[in-house]
């Protein structure tokens, strides 16, 4: 008889489930989503047992549904991460994230004498190969690899 | 970007490339045209160059515009800490066009998307110089008669080079034959080879300044090896002279041959050179106001007749 699965985060009944989320990435996922800033319901797991993964963690977020848009936003440090839409209690939709063609905001560009980190703006970068993550500046036309990508 | 700005070089199409070309024709037969009567055009120099600044302003000039400007930042505001934002938007008040150089990467193209006056990029940092490559490849069209199917030799500094980069680019439309002589140190990127590749572009490597290039080539294009740019600086002791072009280099050379320089050579060019008919540097100088005379009036929508 198998014993009964505890369950490590507590049920959702409207909103978004965010599981394997690589668990060393965690809060920079918070920050990306921006979820300190949600006035609703949140549950944050960390260190949690993973088959796949070791450690994973997973955020619910009550009555929240992300575009696609907002969720890519995390595409670069959290490629794996299931997004389960709840509501009544059923997963309704499952969404994967993907590279955006552009990101905005979310890279520094590790061009000292670029303008973009010389001036107050948002950095921009086109996404030029989305299979090994090689991004490339708007404005200076740096291009960075995959593990010389930094986040601002 | 507004969509009138020229900021790099890969914003022309082989067709725009063409029609400038033949607008810098029309100012060379005549470069004394009153085309920008009653505009005023702003030349916001953040890095001083005083080649750059007095061809732009000579072409202003000829063409009967006015200009307000500065040569050097630290007369500006923004040497007290204004933005560059600021500066663009307080200039678009009072000018028609802005032409800039910048020692920061991406400036004029941020500069474009802060402003509806179009802007004319002169430099911004090590990334882009388009009017420096339109006047190149002009300079290209009137040695050779032509653009296409040239062999072109890019000697020197291949890897910091950014006159090299852009010209890569603007003459990738014409099916070149790239043959690219460098130092180990400082040979061409892979970014650039990549992108021959892909556009399907035949290019050789070679350390050697030999004459079986020289004798292959329609255009030798210099630079300068600059010894800072050496981590090792026995490295830059043994290969220092190796990339210096020399009269008798040139015996066996093909009579439609020229050399081009961007500007100013310090020894990569020996003086005895100069006499030679082949030696273009100079009047690829006198090129720039013609192209640049043709680009500003491209930007600013005035048709040439
Ligand atoms: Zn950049």
């Amino acid at each position: 008889m198998e014993k009964k699965k505890e369950l490590q985060v507590a049920a959702l009944e409207n909103g978004t489930a965010i599981d394997h989320i690589p668990a060393d990435q965690l809060f920079k996922v918070v920050s990306l989503l921006e979820i300190e800033h949600l006035k609703t319901r949140v549950t944050i797991g960390y260190n949690l047992d993973s088959k796949k993964m070791g450690k994973k963690g997973i955020i619910k977020i009550s009555d929240k549904f992300f575009e696609q848009d907002e969720i890519n936003r995390i595409s670069l440090i959290a490629p794996t991460v299931n997004l389960n839409i709840i509501r009544d209690y059923e997963v309704v939709e499952k969404k994967q994230v993907s590279l955006p063609d552009e990101m905005c905001g979310i890279v520094k560009c590790n061009n000292p004498k670029c303008i973009t980190n010389n001036e107050p703006m948002q950095t921009r970068f086109q996404v030029i190969d989305k299979e090994n993550v090689t991004l490339k500046c708007h404005y200076c036309e740096v291009k960075i690899k995959k593990e010389d990508i930094e986040l601002k | 970007m507004n969509k009138k700005s020229l900021v790099s070089i890969a914003d022309y199409s082989k067709e725009d490339i063409l029609r400038l070309i033949g607008i810098a024709e029309k100012f060379e037969k005549n470069p004394n045209r009153r085309l920008l009567e009653g505009k005023v055009c702003a030349t916001l120099f953040f890095e001083p160059s005083t080649r750059t600044r007095l061809s732009f302003e000579t072409a202003v000039n000829r063409l009967g515009g006015r200009i307000i400007g500065f040569s050097d930042a630290s007369t500006t505001s923004s040497s007290k800490g204004e933005t560059l934002k600021d500066t663009i938007m307080m200039v678009s008040n009072y000018a028609d066009l802005i032409i800039m150089r910048h020692y920061l990467e991406g400036a004029a193209c941020y500069a474009s998307e802060v402003t509806n006056v179009p802007i004319i990029n002169a430099g911004d940092g090590a990334n882009q110089h388009p009017s420096q490559t339109m006047l190149d490849i002009y300079s290209i069209f009137k040695t050779q008669g032509r653009l296409e199917n040239l062999e072109i030799t890019m000697v020197g500094d291949l890897k910091y080079g950014r006159t090299v980069h852009s010209l890569i680019t603007g003459m990738s439309h014409f099916n070149p034959v790239f043959h690219f002589v460098a130092p180990e140190e400082l040979k061409i990127p892979d970014l650039y080879k990549n992108f021959c590749d892909k556009k399907g572009i035949k290019y050789y490597e070679y350390t050697d300044f030999s004459d079986e290039v020289i004798n292959r080539s329609d255009i030798i294009y210099m630079t300068r090896v600059q010894r800072e740019r050496f981590t090792d600086l026995m490295e830059y002791e043994k290969v220092k002279n190796v990339y210096i072009l020399r009269n008798n280099m040139l015996s066996g050379s093909k009579d439609n041959l020229r050399i081009l320089h961007p500007l100013p050579r310090v020894n990569e060019i020996a003086y005895d050179v100069d006499c030679n008919p082949k030696a273009y540097y100079i009047e690829q100088a006198r090129n720039g106001v013609f192209a640049r005379q043709a680009i500003i009036c491209d930007v600013l929508g005035i048709e040439v007749k």
